[in-house]
């Protein structure tokens, strides 16, 4: 196949992912954009397999197989909850992915037309190098996530003494081996390089704590695009770095869109351990637990929400790692049975990864149009009966608006103080992740219902269906 | 919404990828005229044209992202680690020899990896996103 018509096929693809991104403004484009997205794949593998360099068909297929396999039985089998793990370990294939690559290229330069071994274009060796370290960062970073996300390491942010220092001073060992490796062209200094990268993925992730992990991940699949970008430089592919360049900016956007429903800076959340900037006073925490809540049944919870004109679910992490969206929907059907007006309400960063909780509502059989965004429904909790908060705190937390010592002060949150009710689904009095406690436990018209989110909405839906 | 507006909507949406996606085309036939055209004169490296899609590309990319509605966040994860896996068309230039040595495996694993997200990715997408229903 001649260059240039190879060239337009793999323009043509890259014109498919930006339909199938483009797919995603709206859920009813998305399922055709999803289509895009795999008619691009399928011309992207197809015109590659034409190149006159690529004969070992057998291999080749047998690698799809293999993979395919892998990749269709584990998204076919995966629980929804666990969707934020599932993205954080696919993006660590897609880094050590790009580390093969740029390994393969680097000892078979003449394969991809770069110079020969020892001999590579120099400006192709530090493309080739940024893919592999970015690769490298993004693979272990990637795992490091997928462990806390999944609790196999606690989720708590690791912090050490120098970490800082540490990860300054191997962030400028990567920059020394760049240039020595693009002036020497030995290839023992891309092995280190990879190694210290590697190592480097694993420490900037550790600190971060685990209800950071939207921007984490986000970050990651940002990464991700990076470095297929970086690869497609060295390999003079536009379509590598057009789709590197979307996934890029994609991730890059929602690290962006998540970092500010937290009013944090990016560089706060990636220097790790929440509140590293205002350690000297968590105002307004603690110290004053001995205070009186007002605590109330499942009987309690659904004869207020009965006999309420409308009601608006908050729903958080608590709602995610109780596997409550099913019984919850149960407890809905009910009140709509019963002429209740219900909404979801849904914060930014509610659960472990963006738009986590629309896709947990959507699982229940919860149409979209009922769930709505934080600025949809904010100035409509004043003319709310009652809310009910299953799983989710801080983002309740009206001390961010009016408590400036507070830690999570100017972060925007789903204002719920201003209804008339509200019910809090918690298992217990704990602060949430921001280490503080929540003003609004205490006021008169709240009522806490202790326990577990699943059991609770079993219990409320059991008493309405007496009632 | 009725099966024939959906129809006539899809429809739509389809004839105006098409017209999108000829645009596109022609403008880069146009520009790699224009490429040829002054290679002659001022040489332009590759790297200087990769540059040039690199920015274009994140400009879409900026645009595209901004309009994806925040219900959907998760599924564009899922469809944006999918096609990063385009990263599989180095790995099968690299698996393409016939013979066998570090390269090659190099190549071979990243197939392996590349095609695990790429159906992955996709098949996740396509699940979540079976599960956005309107109200009935």
């Amino acid at each position: 196949m001649s260059s240039d018509l190879s060239a337009l096929l793999y323009l043509a693809a890259s014109v498919c992912f930006i339909m199938a991104l483009r797919g995603l403004s709206h859920p009813t484009t998305s399922r055709q954009g999803n289509v895009f997205g795999i008619v691009g794949m399928v011309l992207a593998i197809g015109t590659t397999l034409m190149a006159p360099g690529v004969m070992s068909f057998g291999t080749i297929l047998l690698g799809l197989l293999v993979g395919g396999a892998i990749g269709t039985v584990i998204a076919l089998r995966i629980q929804m909850t666990a969707l934020p793990q599932l993205v954080a370990a696919f993006h660590s294939l897609v880094g050590l992915a790009a580390v093969c690559v740029a390994l393969a290229t680097f000892y078979k330069p003449e394969a991809y037309g770069i110079g020969r071994v020892g001999d590579i274009q120099i400006s192709s060796l530090i493309e080739l190098a940024i893919g592999t370290a970015v690769g490298a960062i993004t693979f272990t970073g990637s795992v490091v996530a997928f462990a806390k996300l999944q609790g196999l390491v606690s989720g708590a942010p690791l912090v050490f003494k120098m970490q800082h220092m540490l990860n300054a001073a191997l962030g400028a060992l990567v920059v020394v081996l760049l240039v020595l490796l693009c002036t020497t062209q030995e290839p023992v200094y891309l092995w280190i390089l990879i190694a210290v990268t590697l190592l480097l993925g694993f420490l900037l992730i550790l600190p971060i704590g685990g209800a950071d992990m939207p921007v984490v991940v986000s970050m990651l699949n940002s990464y991700s695009g990076w470095a297929a970008c970086g690869i497609g430089f060295t390999l003079q592919n536009n379509l590598l770095i057009i789709t590197g360049a979307l996934v890029g900016s994609s991730g890059a956007i929602l690290s962006y869109i998540m970092c500010k429903a937290m009013n944090r800076s990016f560089i706060s959340v990636i220097l790790g351990g929440f509140g590293a900037e205002g350690e000297d006073g968590p105002a307004g925490s603690g110290g004053d637990d001995d205070r009186v809540v007002k605590s109330g049944s499942g009987d309690d919870a659904a004869f207020l929400m009965k006999n309420a004109g409308s009601v608006v679910i908050v729903p958080g992490y608590g709602m995610a790692v109780a596997q409550a969206q099913h019984t919850l929907r149960e407890m809905v059907d009910l009140l709509k049975a019963d002429g209740v007006n219900v909404r979801y309400a849904i914060h930014p960063v509610a659960g472990r990864m963006p738009g986590h909780m629309n896709v947990l509502l959507a699982e229940a059989s919860v149409p979209y149009d009922e769930v709505l965004e934080m600025d949809e429904i904010n100035r409509d909790f004043k003319s709310t009966d009652v809310v009910f908060v299953i799983g989710a705190n801080d983002i309740t937390n009206p001390a961010a608006k009016t408590d400036p010592k507070s830690p999570i002060y100017g972060m925007p949150i789903l204002e719920v103080d201003q209804a008339q009710t509200v019910l809090f689904v918690k298992r217990g009095m704990s602060a949430g992740y921001a280490g503080v406690q929540n003003e609004l436990f205490f006021r008169d018209n709240t009522m806490m219902l202790f326990g577990d989110a699943k059991q609770m909405c079993e219990k409320i839906v059991k008493s309405l269906e007496q009632l | 919404m009725s099966s024939e507006e959906f129809i006539n909507k899809a429809t739509d949406v389809a004839n105006s990828a098409r017209a999108l996606s000829d645009e596109v085309a022609s403008l880069a036939s146009e520009a790699s005229r224009l490429a040829v055209d002054t290679a002659g004169q001022s040489a332009g490296s590759p790297f200087i044209m990769g540059l040039t899609v690199l920015v274009l590309a994140v400009f879409v990319g900026y645009y595209v992202v901004w309009n994806v509605t925040p219900a959907l966040h998760s599924p564009l994860m899922a469809v944006t680690n999918a096609i990063s896996s385009v990263i599989i068309v180095g790995a099968l230039i690299a698996a393409g020899p016939a013979d066998v040595g570090f390269s090659e495996i190099m190549g071979f694993i990243a197939i392996v990896l590349a095609a695990v997200n790429i159906f992955g990715g996709f098949i996740v997408a396509q699940r979540m996103l079976q599960m956005f229903k309107k109200k009935q």
